[in-house]
Order: C-alpha cells, then sequence, then structure tokens
C-alpha cells in the first residue's frame, strides 16, 4: 500500500477559507441559504465551513445532517451493507437554497441518492455540491460539483483518505492511498 | 455488526442478542423516516412481498402492509377465507403458486405452530413468521422490548409482568425469549389453568397474583383473553376474571410506584384491562403500534439486505 499526501494541515485549511469565499460571493449575506452535510465524512467538513462562515459573517448558517443509506440505488449490490447514520434536518428546507457538502466525490451515487433523500423534506428552491475532493473522470452519473477544493486524477483502485481531528486523527490531512496490484 | 445472522425471521428464540439490537438500531433510523413529511424511502422497490394471512389480523397485517409500502415494495395480499384453501389446497401448493409468480419475501400467519419453520425449509423466499399458533410472534416481541426500551433506556435488570393468557399467548413465548436475551427478568402470571406446566423451564418467575406481580414488576404487559380460543372453560366467567386478574386504576393507584402499562392489542376492555388504565399517561399501548411500523421495516429491510442479488 502506498500513501501520498495530497492536501496536509495548513493547505487543507486554505482551502476551507478558498471554499467559504465562493460562497459568500454567491450567497451574499445567506438570508436563505442553508447548508446539509452528507453522512457519514461530509459531516466534518460541513461542520468546518459552518464555523468559518461564522467566524467570517459572524452568523451560525443552519446545518443539516443527511443520511442517504435508504435511498442508494446499490442497496443488495454491495460486498458489505452500509449501517445508517442519523438525519438530522432540523429546519424547512421549502423555497432553501442549498448546499449538499461532500468530502470526496467519486462515483456520483451518494450524491444523487442524497438529491433523492432531500426531497423527502421538501422542495428547495436551489441546490449546490460542494465538495473538497473531487476524483476526476471517475463519474458513473452526470453529476459535477459547484465548488470544488481540490480537483484529483485517480484511478478506480486508487482511495482518497480524509483525516479530520474531529475524528481523532492527529492532524487534518488528505492522502491517496493506493492499493498494490494483485 | 451490520448484517442479520438469519435469513428468516420464525421466531426471537433464534436470533442473536446483536440480531435484535441492530433490528432496533434500524428501527430508530426508520421510525426517524416515518415521522417526515414524505414517510417513504426505496429501498426496496425491486423486492415483491407477500403477507398470506391464514389467520384473522388487522393491527399486524395492516402494520406489516405499511411498512413494506413505506420500503416502496410491491406487495400482494392473501387471506384465507376468499381463497382456494376452502378448496382444500395444501399450504406448500398455495405458497408455491404465490412464488411462481416471482415473489421474493412472505409474511404469513397461520394458526399451526411451526408453519413458518415448515415454509422455510419448503420455498426460496425470505420468511417472516407474522403469527404462527400459539408458537411465537417475533414482531410483536421486537416492538414490544422496543417500546420499553425507548421508555426507561435499557432493558438489563428491570422486572417485566406478562400477565393474562400465557397459554394460548405466541407473544408471551416470544416476549420471554426477547426480554431474556436484553436481560430482564420476566414474571409470568396468570390463573393457573391459563399457566403452561413448564413455563418455569424458561427461567421466568411465575405467580396467580396480579396484585403480587405488579408490586415487583416495572411494566405490565396486560395480554388479551383469546375469547375465540376459550371452548373449554379456563374460568368461570368473564366477570371473574376481571375481578381477580383484571388492571384497573384503583389497583395501579395503590403501588407504591409508577410501572408501565403495555397491551399488544386488541383490547378487550373491562375484561384484562380498563378504560382509564389503557388510556392514561402510564400505557404506552399507542406508542407501541407506532413502532410496529419502525420495527417490521427494519426487520424486512435487514432481510433483504440477505437476499443475494
Amino acid at each position: 500500500m502506498e500513501k501520498r499526501l495530497i492536501l496536509d494541515t495548513d493547505l487543507l485549511q486554505i482551502t476551507i477559507n478558498r471554499l467559504v469565499e465562493e460562497l459568500i460571493e454567491n450567497h451574499k449575506d445567506f438570508e436563505n441559504t442553508v447548508l446539509i452535510g452528507l453522512q457519514p465524512r461530509g459531516v466534518f467538513l460541513a461542520h468546518r465551513i459552518q464555523k468559518r462562515l461564522k467566524e467570517r459573517l459572524n452568523k451560525e448558517l443552519p446545518l443539516g445532517l443527511l443520511d442517504t443509506t435508504f435511498y442508494r440505488d446499490d442497496f443488495r449490490r454491495r460486498e458489505t451493507p452500509i449501517k445508517a447514520n442519523a438525519t438530522k434536518i432540523p429546519f424547512i428546507i421549502e423555497d432553501k437554497k442549498v448546499v449538499l457538502i461532500d468530502d470526496v466525490l467519486f462515483t456520483g451515487r451518494t450524491v444523487r441518492a442524497a438529491l433523492d433523500a432531500m426531497i423527502a423534506f421538501g422542495r428547495p428552491k436551489l441546490v449546490e455540491l460542494l465538495t473538497f475532493i473531487d476524483r476526476k473522470y471517475t463519474r458513473d452519473l452526470p453529476i459535477q460539483p459547484d465548488y470544488v477544493g481540490r480537483g484529483v486524477n485517480t484511478i478506480k483502485t486508487q482511495k482518497v483518505l480524509v483525516e479530520w481531528t474531529d475524528q481523532g486523527a492527529e492532524s487534518d490531512k488528505i492522502w491517496l492511498v493506493t492499493n498494490e496490484e494483485k | 455488526m451490520t448484517n442479520l445472522s438469519v435469513n428468516h425471521l420464525l421466531g426471537i428464540k433464534d436470533l442473536t442478542t446483536e440480531d435484535i439490537q441492530l433490528i432496533f438500531q434500524t428501527a430508530d433510523h426508520f421510525k426517524d423516516v416515518i415521522n417526515r413529511p414524505i414517510k417513504k424511502v426505496p429501498s426496496l422497490r425491486d423486492i415483491t412481498i407477500a403477507n398470506i394471512f391464514f389467520e384473522n389480523s388487522t393491527r399486524t397485517k395492516l402494520s406489516f402492509e405499511l411498512a413494506e409500502k413505506r420500503l416502496s415494495a410491491d406487495v400482494v395480499n392473501f387471506s384465507s377465507s376468499n381463497s382456494s384453501v376452502k378448496k382444500g389446497e395444501t399450504l406448500l401448493d398455495t405458497v408455491n403458486n404465490i412464488l411462481s409468480m416471482k415473489v421474493d419475501m412472505v409474511v404469513m400467519r397461520h394458526s399451526s405452530p411451526g408453519a413458518a419453520h415448515f415454509l422455510s425449509r419448503n420455498i426460496e423466499a425470505n420468511i417472516v413468521n407474522a403469527g404462527d399458533g400459539t408458537h411465537e410472534h417475533p414482531t410483536q416481541a421486537l416492538l414490544d422490548t422496543y417500546s420499553i426500551r425507548e421508555k426507561i433506556t435499557d432493558l438489563q435488570g428491570k422486572k417485566v409482568a406478562i400477565i393474562g393468557d400465557i397459554l394460548h399467548s405466541r407473544v408471551a413465548l416470544s416476549n420471554i425469549y426477547a426480554l431474556k436475551k436484553l436481560g430482564a427478568e420476566v414474571m409470568v402470571c396468570g390463573p393457573a389453568t391459563l399457566i403452561p406446566k413448564y413455563i418455569g423451564d424458561l427461567g421466568v418467575k411465575i405467580s396467580w397474583d396480579i396484585k403480587e406481580a405488579l408490586e415487583w414488576c416495572d411494566v405490565a404487559n396486560m395480554l388479551r383473553i383469546q375469547l375465540e380460543r376459550q371452548q373449554l372453560k379456563y374460568f368461570p366467567s368473564l366477570r371473574e376474571y376481571s375481578l381477580y386478574y383484571g388492571l384497573n386504576k384503583k389497583l395501579l393507584d395503590s403501588l407504591q410506584k409508577e410501572i408501565i402499562v403495555m397491551h399488544p392489542g386488541p383490547i378487550n376492555r373491562g375484561v384484562e384491562i380498563s378504560s382509564d388504565v389503557a388510556d392514561s399517561d402510564q400505557s404506552i399501548i399507542l406508542n407501541q403500534v407506532e413502532n410496529g411500523v419502525a420495527i417490521r421495516m427494519a426487520v424486512l429491510y435487514l432481510l433483504a439486505q440477505k437476499r443475494q442479488n
């Protein structure tokens, strides 16, 4: 197994700051905007984005957590079943601008499921996708992000590993992991 | 653990404690789903489920049907009262015919104990036992224990009294298995004629005095007197039963503590439980009904997960 560092702690923070500036450019005062982090791993990034936005705007944006397990199209087709996580959306999304946040965009299937899951809570006015790592050329579905932290060329057998201190890691880092060929 | 250890839900006896915990955790998520504006998820959209009821049922059948529809499964219903069973068709023939129509899962209620076991050995589909005679009613026990857990967090060391017609009750047997697996202490209470002779072998306490049972327990699960199974005289009259084994407000208030009151339904109001108790704050009867849908969604979802695509 080979591990290559894509983003170190400093670069990761700079990237978050840049993503937040891009959001501010488009959403101005965030009057009608809500954030939704995708379970399980997009939630850590979503909390960071919310925190940074609070520092910049002095305003706490509503943040929801969305689990897509029951909406996935690969139920019974995966080797290992996925365990459901909590969905907590304590606000109305009807007519809101929603920013969906996930850490890695790969095949696009999670985002497809997320769109489906989100509709169960109402009809948003607009949905945008923010992703930290965009694995280019690996999409199964025509889904593209609106905000990208870093685009990375990968092959299917590689994996992007995101480590957050919130999860118990020593520092925030993003790695590209290549498994040895069998 | 993300998967059940069994391919069918035939009884609580076959489940491990981890299986029960997994069903509860999954039901927590489904409970959240059924309280949303859109109460439906697409998980089982490629699965067809047959509800085969050889015995009358209102709430179990409705609850299963609702659970299946909320998971987006295709549902077919069958009840024996207006079917070819009346013309002499066997159980296996009936079910095989239904399966030829490409059914993936079968939810079955039958008056013969072991009917679900028999079916699981003979057909390919996943079987969910919705009650087999006086044997087991696993989803009822799961929703009962889930409802208690919701009220008092952990069942470990808690005392549960099951009061009423233990002899004819599949709910009692499944409840005993589930409660014991989750670490609770169980007492059964009822007239001596309605308590099976060897029930003590399951590790439960026995009492013939409702007052003693109520003073001992944290939770009282009042069972229905199964009027349809009372051809033999197990007790002199309903009035006498109600006098000696009925739970009323006076009896409840005479206790030094507040206990949780449950009933699997349908209730014979004024026989095993009085109306004011059934509708009181201590009663969680309607929570049981709500949790039934979430528990059944969890069971069907987890069994579908075990199916090879």
